[in-house]
């Protein structure tokens, strides 16, 4: 009798027989996060699994969008100099309420100062558990940015600046400024294990932390104080599925109805199939290549230009993002507001490339051309781009060699001013700001760092600087397009291609948005 | 017996310490920096870079590094890990069952299917089954695992819809680890469909991991079968009028057995070694993906504390191995 048991509960397991759950949504992670406090990391991983599920910040970017909007801070406005930014915080939003913690009372200012403070108060006892290992808050120059955090009552914040900042009010839409809670924070002191924090996560969420089986999977279920109101989904859980192929065949089974960053190739094979969406969406990236502009002859805009227009940029959009992307020629996307679609690119044209060399007095050129390792959102395949490049140059009498070091290696090597040659690489936008691509990396101060092209060019830098220091969105944009008029005449990099985001879901799913910024957020989200 | 468990024991003391600086060099001789790798396009400042490289204690010596490794792991402490920061012998214990749960799983497959494959390939002897049992056994172990894991999900998962793809059990479920293994875990927690669901999850990656031992504990029973069985005391047997079952079953494989338990010992190191593509495939949580990912992170302590720990117990295996092997066969011990 028991053996026909078995074999009948056996069969019923072949047969696919499960029991009766509340509506759960699957997703197919691409990877393990790091842990769950998003103030120590930067990948975006973690922030999937910590800030985009448990936690809210005091605004956020509008879902499928760059536009900021309110989250827990319901206004906030922005004093005439540009120094003092008062929130005015919700009175409604409540942490989550678990095994490990239940909250005495509701969100007010000292979470949200408390949650800046940790990154950046040497006394605090966070900051000294992690070392001051903030390194989004840290990469963002928020400790220099921020002069001081005023309570001025329990539902209103005031950040004092050293220099006003636009882009500060977006940052704080980042990850990084996620907003914990003191007060469990602070049990976790008393009880002197304030690690938990990083393990066992409380925010105010959508969905709230239930248990994490490590590099197998997360469960959350959905947090029924959420200030928006609770999730059509009761659980999600992210079963943490590294290679790309079997989570396509995951998706195809329906053991999960979500999977991010599917292999190119696989793309259409998707399309086809009857049970799968393919959402797709322009990336909010670029990819480059950078001359070094303080080597000859790339100090010459000239010959950078006539490089560029050596180059067949449409070719690696077919060959390489095999048509899941688009030629580029501004550095910020064509999505970002202050783009500027009046400029005109460098066309490819190889007898004119080869004439303006020859102007230009440069004559069998040898030169090399740098080709990241690694698979990046902004580019699928840096070797082969690099081969076509390779190509066309020698079109125009430019012997090109392709070199390659480890990512690490690579990324240390393409920062030094005295680099040779030309370095693929790109960018995926942090905040939807203009100034997170052309600050970052074309800015002066990013000489040495971030901007490979080691371009110092006055008055493109000025323009930037100044853009920076405005409130008014208008003003700002038209001062981002003056600059990109500049370099496009500079020339600096050749840009090649902005990228288009996949992501596979299944037919019953609904209300999912591709977030421009790279992140994976299942609010609003439900199975049909 | 005693002095040769010692001198076996001995022996192991130079090939750890060995193992401890093959670990420890080896992830730093591959290119690449944590620091830079956790930056990545964003970049670090030179002072950020130097406060962190000291923070992990990189900025020392190699040689006060790997004594403070040495000295660490005679403690028991493996450090923490770089990007976790949780300590390194947690994070390999809370993943180890897994892996040893698949392997065991995997070699008793391999066990169950290779052995009698390997008698019944010698005893047909140059016939077609013969031929064909080889055959098999030689493209299993030829079978790249990576490539033979994704074409039997696309038949049984997705094709067939006979296994689940991936994973180690099926997300409706959550077992409090107690033993670490999940199909001991659900039967502990009262939970059939959990058990089933474990078993289930098993299968796929079991046969992938299992292939390359089947192959080669089939082959070693047939070559050991057809030693013994060209043995004077089997053809006594034979010459005595026993059943062809008893002389195979009772008289030569039991012999034969000695050098097929010595292999199937051996495998233990290549099943670990195994692990690490199927653990990849299948999205086991064992240590052989935890290894992967410490890799590409370079997680120094992670990897070299993984190693060290994967070598150790290779070590014990083997040890165990020899020492039965010493029981079994007392003209060895000397």
């Amino acid at each position: 009798m028991k053996k026909t048991l078995l074999a009948a509960g056996i069969a019923a397991m072949m047969l696919g027989a499960t029991p009766v759950m509340a509506k759960t949504l699957v997703y197919c992670s691409e990877g393990s996060p790091e842990g769950f406090d998003p103030s120590l990391y930067t990948a975006g991983t973690t922030f999937d699994a910590s800030s985009k599920t448990i936690y809210n910040r005091l605004v956020q970017f509008k879902p499928g969008t760059t536009e900021v909007e309110p989250a827990i801070a319901k206004s906030w406005e922005v004093s005439d100099d540009g120094l003092k930014v008062t929130f005015h915080l919700r009175d409604d939003v409540k942490f989550q309420t678990t095994d490990f913690f239940t909250p005495s009372r509701m969100l007010n200012a000292d979470d949200v100062i408390w949650t800046f403070e940790r990154q950046m108060d040497k006394e605090n006892p966070y900051y000294k558990l992690a070392n001051g290992s903030f390194e989004y808050f840290n990469s963002m120059s928020m400790g220099e940015l921020i002069k001081s955090i005023d309570k001025v009552d329990d539902h209103t914040v005031k950040f004092e600046l050293t220099t006003p900042n636009a882009p500060f009010v977006a940052n704080l839409a980042m990850d990084f400024a996620s907003i914990h809670s003191k007060e469990y924070e602070q049990q976790l002191l008393d009880e002197g294990k304030p690690e938990l924090a990083n393990q066992q996560p409380i925010g105010t969420g959508p969905f709230q932390f239930v248990n994490y089986r490590e590099d197998a999977a997360i469960r959350y279920k959905a947090n029924p104080d959420y200030f928006r109101g609770k999730q059509p989904i009761d659980d999600l859980v992210f079963a943490i599925t590294s290679d790309a192929q079997v989570r396509y065949q995951k998706l195809m089974a329906g053991e999960c109805q979500v999977m991010p960053f599917p292999n190119p190739a696989d793309v259409d094979d998707m399309k086809q199939n009857d049970d799968v969406n393919v959402l797709q969406e322009a990336g909010l990236n670029v990819a480059y290549l950078a001359y070094n502009t303080q080597m000859a002859p790339f100090d010459k805009p000239e010959v950078r230009k006539a490089l560029n227009m050596a180059i067949n940029k449409q070719a690696i959009i077919d060959a390489v993002f095999q048509g899941a992307g688009e030629v580029a020629k501004n550095p910020i996307p064509p999505s970002m507001w202050g783009y500027a679609d009046e400029v005109k690119d460098d066309q490819y044209d190889p007898d004119k490339a080869k004439q303006m060399l020859k102007d230009a007095g440069v004559e069998n050129l040898k030169m090399n051309i740098w080709a990241m390792p690694v698979q990046r959102p902004y580019m699928p395949n840096a070797r082969r781009t690099a081969e076509l490049m390779q190509s066309d140059l020698s079109k125009v009498g430019v012997d090109a060699q392709i070199v390659t070091y480890e990512w690490g290696e690579y990324l240390k090597r393409s920062s030094d001013t005295k680099r040779d040659g030309a370095v693929i690489l790109g960018w995926t936008g942090d905040n939807g700001d203009p100034d997170n691509f052309m600050g970052v990396l074309l800015g002066c101060d990013g000489v040495g760092g971030a901007n490979r092209s080691q371009w110092c060019y006055k008055p493109f830098d000025e323009l930037i600087k100044k853009a920076r220091t405005l409130d008014d969105q208008d003003e700002r944009a038209k001062l981002y397009k003056q600059a990109q008029q500049i370099f496009k005449e500079q020339a600096p990099w050749d840009t090649l291609a902005h990228s288009t985001v996949f992501m596979p879901i299944r037919k019953e799913v609904t209300g999912y948005k591709i977030d421009p910024l790279g992140g994976h957020s299942f609010e609003g989200v439900d199975i049909e | 017996m005693f002095k040769f468990f010692l001198v076996k024991l001995s022996q192991l003391v130079p090939t750890f310490i060995g193992v401890t600086i093959v670990a420890f060099s080896f992830i730093r001789l591959l290119p690449g920096d944590p620091i830079l790798l956790m930056a990545g396009e964003r970049g670090i400042s030179a002072e950020r870079y130097a406060q962190l490289k000291s923070q992990m204690g990189f900025d020392r010596s190699l040689v006060v590094q790997y004594f403070d490794f040495l000295k660490g792991l005679l403690h028991g402490d493996l450090g923490n890990s770089l990007v976790t920061h949780a300590p390194v012998m947690n994070e390999f214990l809370s993943r180890f069952p897994a892996t040893l749960e698949l392997s065991l799983f995997a070699l008793t497959f391999a066990v169950i299917i290779g052995l009698p494959a390997g008698v019944l390939a010698a005893v047909k002897r140059g016939k077609t089954l013969d031929h064909s049992i080889m055959g098999i056994s030689l493209t299993g172990y030829s079978m790249p695992i990576f490539w033979w894991g994704l074409l039997l999900i696309m038949l049984f998962s997705s094709t067939l819809g006979w296994t689940p793809v991936s994973g180690r059990i099926s997300f409706l479920y959550f077992i409090e680890p107690v033993t670490g293994f999940m199909t001991i875990d659900s039967l502990l927690a009262g939970d059939w469909g959990a058990f089933l669901s474990s078993l289930h999850h098993l299968i796929l990656p079991g046969i992938v991991l299992g292939t390359i031992p089947l192959a080669v504990i089939a082959r070693q029973t047939r070559s050991s079968m057809l030693e013994v069985l060209g043995e004077d005391y089997v053809r006594s047997a034979r010459a005595k009028g026993l059943s062809n079952f008893r002389v195979i079953m009772v008289h030569t494989l039991r012999n034969a057995l000695i050098s097929v338990v010595t292999v199937i010992g051996l495998q233990v190191g290549l099943l670990l070694a195994g692990a690490i593509l199927t653990e990849t495939i299948f999205s086991w949580p064992g240590i052989g993906k935890w290894m992967i990912d410490a890799i590409s992170r370079r997680d120094y302590p992670s990897v070299q504390g993984g190693l060290v720990l994967i070598a150790f117990i290779v070590m014990i295996v083997n040890l165990l191995v020899d020492l039965a092997y010493g029981v079994i066969n007392p003209r060895i011990r000397h």
